[in-house]
């Protein structure tokens, strides 16, 4: 993917001065995809800093660093080119960090800034990456044997100590032959005097120091008991002690294994599914284990008797982690999530971006209120995901049942949401997966101001005979209330429309409910997909080969369209200037737009859409297609039958969902090709579910906030009462010592201070150049101050007007550069009075576009 | 094999006692065991764990404690508060004595075997000294409250540790004196409890080690007074643990039926510290282990589910094979059953008393597998109870079904049963001649005439059945070389005409009964004797030992037969040799005198020496694989052992008549019901 140079976005100065942003050109660069969440962290254990301050895991081909205080994302250490399956510390240097990757490297890290420092080419593809202090200058790896298919070996890689920064490292030695490829199938003993390794029934154990190499195996088939394969291993840091989980739950803990004969093992046994992953504490005195229970289980002094549980973690537990000193667990969810555990075993933490769900059945919908997107979390539950935070906002429970953990078990699933235009209501559906007479219930939960959640309205059981195929609300903007409808579709070849009424059952809490209102349905065909144009007028509502378009008072059946052949898979209405279009996608690979003012075909186009995405803010269409396995996509406008933006080979893997999320403010885009982004961004789920966006904007840029705030972390201390204490001194100083206080603040502002101060030694130019620009950051402008003692004053009033700074925060975290540090730790200092910045805001949002244009 | 009508018996009610006491013969392969009901066993290991002797119980003596001492002699004590000295070739207690203490709780032999510790009701520790011919008080020690439950005496001899409830105690030997006293109390929750140290050891080192009532095993250093390592190993009582003679593995044995074993393990590789680490569970007994015992090789536990549970420990086999196996001993090595062939009738020989039953019968006929309706019920004649707190060493019922015999300690009892259409009348013979007695063995003559009685030192009576309800004691044969281990074995041919016995000793006698002679001796073999018979029409004794090996030897020729001598030669089958309990009963058909029939627990077998001995690639039971082949490569599948294992566990069977066989089984999940219930334990899933 190419990445444009120079395109450094430079943000206009918000608060004083400018009103408008500075609208810097962009120069044209390509779009480019971008992975904004959902990246499987399932390459390897997560590592946490010496200090546990930080939390190291690799995510998709990047390495993520989290901070654990606040949960966010710190740092994302890029440049791998294929999946990151290790990180380690480096054990001679705490504050660097290993990583491996599938595309046969292992680069050494300076994590806290994120600055590679060097990269070793092993030329294999490496799947597992352990560092050990014993070994001076080499780490092990796990590589395919070159000979035969799915074999592994545990090779030790020495790295070469020489200067530059490519390095490579040819020199292998191979430790253990036949290994697993996963890394929770090796563990180094006590000191690094041993290694153990498990695959299938069979432990081996090599002792570096004698060259010794023992191995052990377990009965390989009980009928009794089932499948008791070895599945992962963990080694005492202090006795030699191997524990190893095994495929029937149960956990064995080997002793006396330097003799072949003599050796003993106990069984500890919990879990009743497969053991994922365990952990020693650092003294070894108790043991992690973890599974798809989700449920942690902390076992004492190796006793089956005395064990402790921290359970309802969310999903499988995967990958568990203890901090160097103890103090911290941390276990890696299957549905992505992380979760930090006190050392008493306490719920800490969670950190969750996006999470991973079965099957996303809802598709990807956005909260028209927070912006967030929506779709299946966790079994049952309904997640808000920021994207703004790359986190998780709420998760609400739809479902309302307790989800067992069963193979073979049918669950109640969520299928189908819908937001009315403003958010206030949201209409679910679910169901339990059954092949004949499933069980159905829709759901309106209504937004409850004063509890900022969603809340029950009406259930109705078996809305439809058969699975609901499409639902959508009649979304007009004003007076929602009146207008106000919900269609819902059916395989039982019926749409039905349903509407609030007054509740007449005086015992009732709420005023209003839903009931049914229309059936319609057209030569009993299936009803496919249902959706409103946007002035809510008109319903078009798919019947496999048939588009039938209704009258959305009267219920009058208006026309009906047909392409045959192929059954309709998507129908949208065009909008704004195009909303006199109606497109359909078949399942024959055709995309057709009628006209609905002559009721005529306007074009057509050969096409197999899986994906058909109206903008919502403008006329433009997205349409993802799927052949010879790679997604390519359109861009359209309804009116003309030219794609305005065409990209083939989008990703690999298979687009299912896509969604248009509004942006705050139309970015400044220039280039023609790109105008369809301006208003709202384009986000797409893939098959694995990843989620991915296009970006005009380099890597780099993307990053910069982020890193920005892990210099502001490190200063100090964020804790309540700092917060609290912090901000009473800096407004006392600022009164008390006037024009010393200005001085200092912009010493603190100057953008050459901050550089010089932040940046490492070691990447920083000579100290010459830097000179003038630190000496003239300390010299005091005349109109600089004034604008400075204008702010101050403001300030003390706006402190409760908190509503409108946190539109405020939303845009300074898309500036940079000049933007004041601790506006980024959530205190905003509004600089304007009120009136003031509400016409600034309205000078903004207004569409300059136009300009560009010209 | 053939087709045989199968009366399949199963209302022997048989509930076999718990095991709840087990000592170990130190330095040679012996194994005590006692029961709930006071019987008292012993195992023989190197006889392939044959239950070589048997003492019945007696109601008033229970038996708490076990050891051996002074070499091979075997002392026990109880809450009768007397200590019992064993007679082990008698099969008797040969001595008792009273403890002066009240109820026995333990009891504990010192290393040298010299003296013996007794725990008492009272909370005294008393000393005994064992003397030649019985044993001597010899003093008490230090008298503190609460009932001592446990004793170990230290290596050296000079310490013993006694458990108590919530409290262990270290007593000085030549003081007398306790030298320290520790509280192993449990407080949950402020609410004190009662903790029962159930078991305890002293290592030499200086360690104490005890079980007690909250599933704790605590390692305790007594010089300080200090816990030095607790496990808990179960959520019930942790009853009784046993350490190796090399003091580096303890088994524990606990009331959930679960047994574990600690080993000492260096921490590190090459360090010197060690640890003790809980290793293996086992779950064997589905009831209380109250008994454990560690021999060199094995693991042993007994529980209250009466099994007996050897488990090797494959880390000291030098191979996989034979001794590597698990066993596990729920019912007794000998016979319980005895067969009246002609009147159709079963005797079962309970603790104490005896019952009789009629076998039902059927008119019609089927084929092979199928269950036939019964014309008439079985029937349950008679119940004899014998008198007395001893229990029963024998019984027998002849062949007519008109006599029936049993013996306990002391007594000896004849009865007549009479037979008038539906009813039944008992009629004892009065005037049984006074003979050396206990019995261990009843045989009746085929024909019905005699009645052999073994008896001790190797003497074997002769009795003659007089109508209408009289005995005369004609005979008694003894070795020539004289012995002083008892007869617990006994056949007799069917004409009458040789009788073959067995004793302690493992040498067969066979006497001449025409003349009252001795006839000769078979040749010594290593092992234990675990069946015999004299086949009806050749007059070949066929043996089985313990080890699994058979042996047919002519009487008349007094040498091994060919076919013997061939078995010899070509060896047994590897799966035959590997099998772990003894045969137990041997008969014959005399309509096809080539075939032998023997069964044990697990399987009945007919051997037809007719066809080849499988060799080991060759598959031992191939029945069922037999019956899918054609009829020409059955042929050539055919060898002479055909086995049968539909009946388990097998107590008994015997050929009625030509076709007809009766198969006494008792299904363990028939008398676990009966057990008292087990600690109740949540299963997962269920």
């Amino acid at each position: 993917m190419p990445v444009p140079g120079g395109s450094r976005r430079a943000a206009g100065h918000h608060g004083a001065g400018a009103a408008v942003p500075a609208g810097k050109m962009v120069a044209p660069g390509a779009l480019r995809v971008v992975r904004c969440g959902g990246s499987p962290r399932h390459g390897a254990r997560a590592v946490f800093s010496n200090d546990s301050k930080y939390l190291l895991c690799a995510s998709g081909d990047f390495v993520k660093m989290y901070s654990l205080a606040t949960e966010e994302t710190l740092r994302l250490l890029g440049g791998h080119g294929g999946l990151v399956t290790g990180v380690q510390l480096n054990p001679h240097n705490c504050m660097q960090l290993y990583s491996s990757s599938l595309d046969g490297s292992i680069k050494l890290w300076d994590f806290m800034d994120g600055i590679p420092i060097k990269t070793f080419t092993v030329g294999h593809k490496l799947l597992a990456l352990y560092a050990l202090a014993s070994s001076e200058d080499s780490v092990f790896v796990v590589v395919p044997k070159s000979s035969e298919r799915d074999t592994f070996q545990l090779v030790s890689v020495k790295l070469t100590k020489a200067a530059g920064q490519d390095l490579e490292a040819k020199e292998l030695s191979v430790v253990l032959d036949s290994v697993d490829a996963s890394p929770k199938c090796i563990a180094f003993g006590r000191a690094g005097e041993y290694v153990a390794s498990v695959k299938e029934v069979n432990l081996q154990v090599y002792f570096f120091k004698q060259k010794q190499l023992n191995r052990f195996s377990v009965s390989a088939v009980k009928a009794k008991s089932g499948n008791n394969h070895f599945t992962c291993v963990a080694c005492h840091p202090k006795e030699d002690c191997i524990a190893t989980g095994h495929a029937d739950g149960k956990i064995r803990l080997w002793r006396n294994f330097y003799h072949r004969k003599e050796y003993t093992f106990s069984t500890l046994h919990w879990h009743h599914d497969t053991v994922m992953d365990l952990a020693f504490s650092v003294e070894g005195t108790s043991l992690l284990s973890g599974g798809v229970e989700s449920v942690l289980v902390l076992w004492r002094n190796e006793s089956d008797y005395q064990k402790d549980f921290l359970p309802r973690l969310g999903s499988a537990i995967e990958y568990i982690s203890m901090s160097p000193d103890g103090a911290f667990c941390c276990t890696l969810h299957t549905d992505n999530r992380i979760t930090i555990i006190n050392s008493n075993l306490r719920f800490s933490k969670s950190i969750q971006g996006l999470i991973k769900s079965m099957d996303i059945k809802t598709g990807l919908v956005v909260d028209p209120r927070t912006k967030a997107l929506v779709l299946n979390g966790e079994p049952g539950h309904l997640q808000f995901y920021s994207l703004q935070s790359d986190q998780q906002l709420f998760s609400l429970d739809i479902v309302q049942r307790q989800y067992i953990h069963q193979a073979g078990l049918k669950q109640v699933d969520l299928v189908k949401v819908a937001f009315s235009a403003q958010g206030k209501w949201l209409a679910t559906v679910e169901e339990r997966e059954e092949v004949t007479d499933p069980e159905l219930q829709l759901k309106l939960w209504f937004y409850d101001e004063e509890t900022q959640s969603f809340k029950l309205n009406t259930r109705i059981n078996t809305p439809h005979e058969d699975h609901i195929t499409g639902m959508c609300f009649r979304d007009m903007d004003e007076s929602e209330d009146d207008s106000l409808l919900l269609v819902t579709a059916g395989r039982d070849c019926v749409f039905k429309v349903w509407v609030m009424v007054e509740d007449t059952d005086p015992e009732a809490q709420q005023s209003v409910s839903w009931s049914c209102d229309f059936v319609g349905s057209y030569h009993n065909y299936q009803a496919t997909n249902c959706c409103f144009s946007e002035d809510g007028s008109l319903l078009a509502v798919s019947f496999e080969e048939t588009v039938t378009v209704w009258d959305s008072v009267t219920w009058d059946l208006k026309c009906t369209f047909c392409h045959p052949p192929g059954k309709i898979r998507n129908i949208c209405f065009g909008r704004l200037t195009c909303s006199k279009y109606l497109i359909g996608a078949t399942d024959y690979g055709f995309l057709c737009c009628w006209n609905l003012l002559n009721c005529a075909l306007e074009w057509s186009a050969h096409l197999n859409i899986l994906v058909l995405q109206p903008d919502p803010l403008s006329e433009y269409i997205a349409a993802v297609s799927w052949l010879s396995k790679e997604s390519s996509l359109f861009v359209f406008k309804p009116n003309e039958p030219r794609p305005i933006y065409i990209q083939r080979n989008l990703c690999k893997e298979k687009i299912q969902l896509a969604a248009f999320v509004p942006r705050d403010e139309p970015e400044m885009i220039s280039a023609e090709k790109y105008l369809w982004l301006r208003r709202s961004q384009l986000f797409f789920l893939t098959d694995t579910q990843e989620l991915m966006t296009l970006s005009t904007k380099s890597l780099e840029e993307r990053l910069t906030p982020a890193s920005k705030q892990l210099a502001v972390e490190e200063g100090l201390l964020v804790t309540p009462f700092s917060l609290l204490f912090g901000r009473h001194r800096r407004q006392q100083s600022q009164e008390d010592l006037g024009k010393l206080a200005v001085h200092n603040k912009h010493w603190q502002d100057s953008p050459a201070v901050k550089e010089l101060l932040h940046t490492p030694a070691h990447v920083l130019p000579s100290a010459s150049f830097l000179c003038p620009i630190f000496i003239n950051s300390l010299l005091i402008s005349k109109e600089n101050k004034s604008a400075e003692e204008v702010s101050d004053e403001v300030e003390m009033e706006s402190e409760n007007t908190e509503d409108d700074s946190d539109e405020e925060r939303d845009a300074a975290e898309m500036e940079q550069e000049d933007t004041n540090p601790m506006e980024l730790l959530g205190e905003t200092i509004c600089k304007l009075s009120k009136s003031q910045d509400k016409e600034l805001r309205k000078i903004r949002k207004m569409d300059y576009s136009w300009i560009s244009a010209f | 094999m053939g087709e045989f009508e199968v009366h399949r018996v199963r209302f022997f009610a048989l509930v076999p006692a718990g095991v709840r006491c087990l000592a170990c013969l130190p330095r040679a392969a012996r194994l005590a065991l006692a029961r709930t009901d006071g019987a008292v066993e012993v195992y023989n290991f190197s006889a392939n764990y044959f239950q070589e002797k048997v003492i019945p119980g007696h109601e008033a003596r229970s038996v708490e404690a076990l050891c051996w001492a002074a070499g091979e002699r075997l002392f026990g004590a109880g809450l009768s508060g007397e200590i019992i000295e064993y007679d082990l070739a008698g099969l008797r207690v040969s001595r008792c004595v009273d403890g002066g203490g009240g109820p026995i709780w333990s009891m504990a032999a010192n290393s040298s075997g010299t003296q013996l510790a007794i725990g008492c009701e009272d909370g005294s520790v008393k000393l005994f000294q064992v003397v030649p011919g019985g044993i001597q008080f010899e003093r008490n020690l230090d008298r503190r409250k609460g009932r001592i439950l446990c004793l170990s005496w230290h290596p050296s001899d000079t310490h013993i540790a006694a458990g108590s409830i919530d409290v262990l105690r270290v007593l000085d030997v030549c003081s007398g004196q306790t030298v320290k006293r520790i509280m192993v109390n449990y407080h949950v929750q402020k609410v004190k409890r009662e903790c029962i140290v159930w078991s305890i050891a002293f290592l030499s080192n200086g360690t104490v080690v005890t079980s007690d009532s909250f599933g704790r095993v605590q390692f305790w250093d007594w010089e300080q007074g200090t816990l030095q390592e607790s496990h808990t190993v179960s959520t019930s009582a942790a009853l009784s643990l046993a350490v190796s003679e090399k003091e580096d593995s303890i088994i524990v044995g606990t009331s959930s039926g679960a047994t574990y074993q600690f080993q000492l393990l260096p921490v590190k590789m090459g360090s010197l510290e060690k640890r003790w680490v809980r290793t293996k569970p086992f779950q064997h007994h589905t009831h209380d282990v109250r008994a454990v015992a560690h021999s060199s090789t094995a693991l042993i536990s007994g529980g209250l589910d009466a099994q007996l549970v050897i488990r090797p420990l494959m880390e000291k086999m030098q191979k996989k094979g034979y001794d590597a196996v698990l066993r596990k001993f729920t019912f007794p090595h000998r016979r319980l059953v005895s067969c009246a062939r002609k009147a159709r009738l079963l005797l079962f020989q309970f603790s104490q008393h005896l019952e009789l039953w009629r076998l039902g019968s059927t008119e019609e006929t089927g084929k092979d597998g199928q269950v036939l309706p019964l014309c008439r019920m079985p029937e349950h004649l008679l119940q004899l109870k014998s008198k007395g707190p001893e229990h029963i060493y024998c019984s027998c019922v002849s062949p007519c079904g008109s006599w029936v015999a049993y013996s306990t300690a002391s007594r000896f009892h004849l009865y007549q049963v009479q037979y008038e259409g539906n009813s039944i009348s008992v009629k004892k013979v009065p005037k049984v001649p006074k003979l050396l007695l206990p019995a261990y063995q009843l045989q009746f003559s085929t024909n019905s005439d005699s009645l052999f009685v073994a008896s001790a030192r190797g003497s074997v009576h002769v009795l003659q059945l007089l109508e209408p309800g009289g005995c005369k004691h004609l005979h008694t044969f003894r070795p020539p070389s004289g012995s002083p281990e008892a007869v617990y074995l006994l056949a007799s041919s069917a004409d009458g005409h040789w009788l073959a016995a067995v004793g302690g000793d493992w040498t067969i006698h066979i006497y001449n009964l025409k003349c009252f002679k001795h006839h000769c001796t078979v040749p010594m073999y290593s092992c234990a004797v675990t069946a015999l018979a004299i086949h009806p029409v050749t007059n070949n004794l066929v043996i089985a030992y313990s080890d699994q090996q058979l042996f047919e030897f002519s009487i008349p020729e007094k040498q091994y037969t060919a076919w013997s001598r061939m078995v010899q030669n070509c060896g047994l089958h590897k799966v035959w040799l590997e099998r772990d309990s003894p045969i137990t009963h041997i008969t014959f058909n005399p309509k096809k005198p080539s075939h032998i029939l023997l069964h044990d627990v697990y399987m009945f077998c007919v051997i037809d020496k007719s066809l080849p001995l499988p060799d080991n690639s060759a598959l031992l039971m191939n029945q069922s694989t037999l019956k899918q082949l054609p009829e020409t490569a059955r042929h050539r599948q055919l060898h002479a052992f055909k086995i049968c294992k539909k009946f388990q566990p097998l107590l008994f069977a015997d050929l009625l008549d030509e076709n007809c066989l009766v198969m006494v089984e008792r299904p363990v999940l028939d008398f676990k019901t009966q057990l008292p219930l087990p600690i109740q334990q949540k299963k997962f899933g269920t």
